[in-house]
């Protein structure tokens, strides 16, 4: 192993006429917390489903661990370990909080339906469900149906969700939207903490400076390209950053 | 059984009957959130091919698992073809199935075409012995039932149910998860199909038309989609209304149609829907 754990070569994803991403390029490392941002509509959410496969690139290829994804279902991705915390929550309503959670931490007994049938004892991943829930602070909740809860906790119920696949590579789409300032911090301090105990993370956040807080490295999208890459200081200096980031103006002040 | 009469073990037989395919059903529209208005096909699969093989000198017991088998295997697939579609589609697939199959089995000499296949032979088992086989067939299914709804399985199917697209990216075979609950359910519903043509002794393509789906499928939702005493209720008393008030019988689409308009509209979770809400009403006075 090179230690490159995800890989996007040349990755391009057209809808319709319109590119979203065009010829995107850039490595994860093993245990790294690599930060993916834009401005609006860069194509940092497409970049994100081109890796889950909700989306399929035109061509391009993304490799996570030396395994080429191309082909496989979304099921097949997340068993390959990919723990996806999505933008927009999407819990099972017919389930509670810890329940939810529960269900993803199956994953080795859901994995086959006839596992599934002869299995019946739900505490452990109960159990593992509510200290997950704690972690991302929102364990009060735990036998609360996901529609009596304000979006916060839903943000965060996702990315409990996900950790609970035990990923190798955890892909987080916007997870501090929608949470005030001080559960954002909160949250972002669990995911640098989770990074520290050596999980893989690329993270979408609009929330630069929870970003630049917490990640080591930046790829920076802006229009369906690849314009940066580096430390989060020398990033965020460059010219043509600020410039997609903030207008032309801001750029040459 | 009991010192029952004829009559009475003959509602009881037909109770069972109907207990245990509603539940069928169930698994898959219930539990597994999978609309079906074909199912009679599968309980007409597993009536045809039961009763052929013991016309043809079969024990019982070979052709009433003949006949599930056959109709798991032809709801894998039915669920093969149908793994593409969703919700109101996948409704017209499912009903769709249900008059090929109605047009098939009337168009095959071998399966008697529009006259059906008679006499039947009797099990042997009495009367008596075989409501109570029925009984048995309905409290299995029931057991089964609740079992699955426990297991990780069931928990899946809630899953699966609520929201697929998320039950993928949680690493979830839905597809696979989607055909256990083709294959469990049309299993049982060829299972329901042998008795009930070991029961009446004559079977015809039009026992398990369109309208014998909707029965099956008012049973369930009547209930509420997925509650298994909720479903057990409905399907006795539906399948024994028309039987104590003959006028119910000519008037049962009409019946029928009535309550699925009525649990729809004022409803929607069925009886055990409607009786949760009460009881929370009740707790919270």
């Amino acid at each position: 192993m090179n230690g490159q754990l995800l890989k996007l070569e040349s990755v391009t994803v057209t809808f319709g006429g319109v590119v979203a991403l065009s010829e995107v390029t850039f490595s994860l490392e093993s245990s790294e917390l690599l930060g993916l941002i834009g401005p609006n509509g860069a194509g940092k959410t497409t970049a994100l489903r081109s890796i889950t496969g909700v989306v399929t690139p035109q061509h391009g290829t993304v490799t996570v661990a030396g395994h080429d994804l191309s082909g496989l279902s979304i099921q097949a991705r997340a068993r390959l370990g990919l723990g996806f915390s999505q933008q927009l929550v999407r819990p099972f309503f017919n389930l509670s909080l810890l329940d939810n959670v529960a269900l993803a931490a199956g994953h080795a007994i859901t994995r086959s339906p006839r596992r599934a049938l002869f299995a019946r004892d739900r505490s452990r991943q109960r159990a593992q469900a509510l200290e997950l829930l704690e972690r991302v602070g929102i364990a009060d909740a735990a036998a609360s149906a996901p529609a009596e809860l304000p979006l916060g906790y839903l943000k965060r119920l996702e990315v409990a969700r996900a950790l609970a696949l035990s990923p190798r590579l955890l892909l987080l789409d916007e997870p501090l939207a929608g949470l005030n300032q001080q559960e954002a911090r909160r949250l972002a301090d669990t995911l640098r903490e989770l990074n520290g105990d050596g999980l893989s993370m690329l993270l979408i956040e609009h929330n630069l400076s929870e970003v630049m807080r917490i990640c080591a490295r930046l790829v920076v999208l802006d229009n369906g390209r690849k314009i940066a890459e580096g430390v989060p200081g020398e990033v965020m200096s460059r010219a043509d950053v600020r410039r997609a980031y903030l207008g032309e103006s801001y750029a040459q002040a | 059984m009991l010192g029952l009469d004829a009559y009475h073990l003959s509602l009881i037989t037909a109770v069972g009957i109907s207990v245990g395919v509603a539940l069928s059903l169930n698994l898959i529209t219930g539990f597994c959130g999978q609309i079906s208005l074909g199912h009679a096909a599968f309980y007409g699969t597993g009536a045809y091919c039961a009763a052929l093989l013991t016309k043809a000198g079969v024990p019982f017991a070979l052709g009433l698992a003949s006949g599930a088998l056959l109709a798991a295997v032809l709801g894998v697939v039915v669920g093969l073809a149908s793994l593409r579609v969703r919700h109101d589609f996948l409704a017209i697939t499912t009903m769709g199935v249900g008059f090929l199959f109605i047009g098939v089995v009337r168009q095959q000499d071998v399966l008697g075409g529009e006259l059906g296949v008679s006499a039947i032979p009797d099990p042997g088992l009495g009367k008596a012995g075989f409501a109570l086989l029925c009984v048995g067939f309905a409290a299995a299914v029931s057991a089964f039932s609740v079992y699955v709804k426990r297991s990780w399985m069931g928990f899946v199917f809630d899953a699966v149910a609520s929201d697929e697209d998320t039950a993928r990216v949680l690493g979830i075979d839905v597809p696979r998860y989607k055909l256990a609950a083709f294959a469990l359910g049309t299993a049982l519903a060829g299972l329901g199909g042998g008795l009930y043509a070991h029961n009446v002794k004559f079977i015809a393509p039009d026992s398990f038309g369109f309208v014998e789906s909707i029965t099956i499928l008012a049973m369930v939702v009547i209930g509420g989609i997925g509650s298994v005493g909720g479903v057990v209720l409905a399907a006795v008393v539906l399948s024994l209304l028309p039987q104590w008030f003959q006028f119910i019988d000519d008037y049962k689409l009409l019946l029928y149609g009535g309550l699925l308009f009525a649990v729809m509209r004022f409803s929607p979770g069925g009886l055990a829907g409607a009786t949760r809400a009460v009881l929370a009403r009740m707790r919270g006075a």
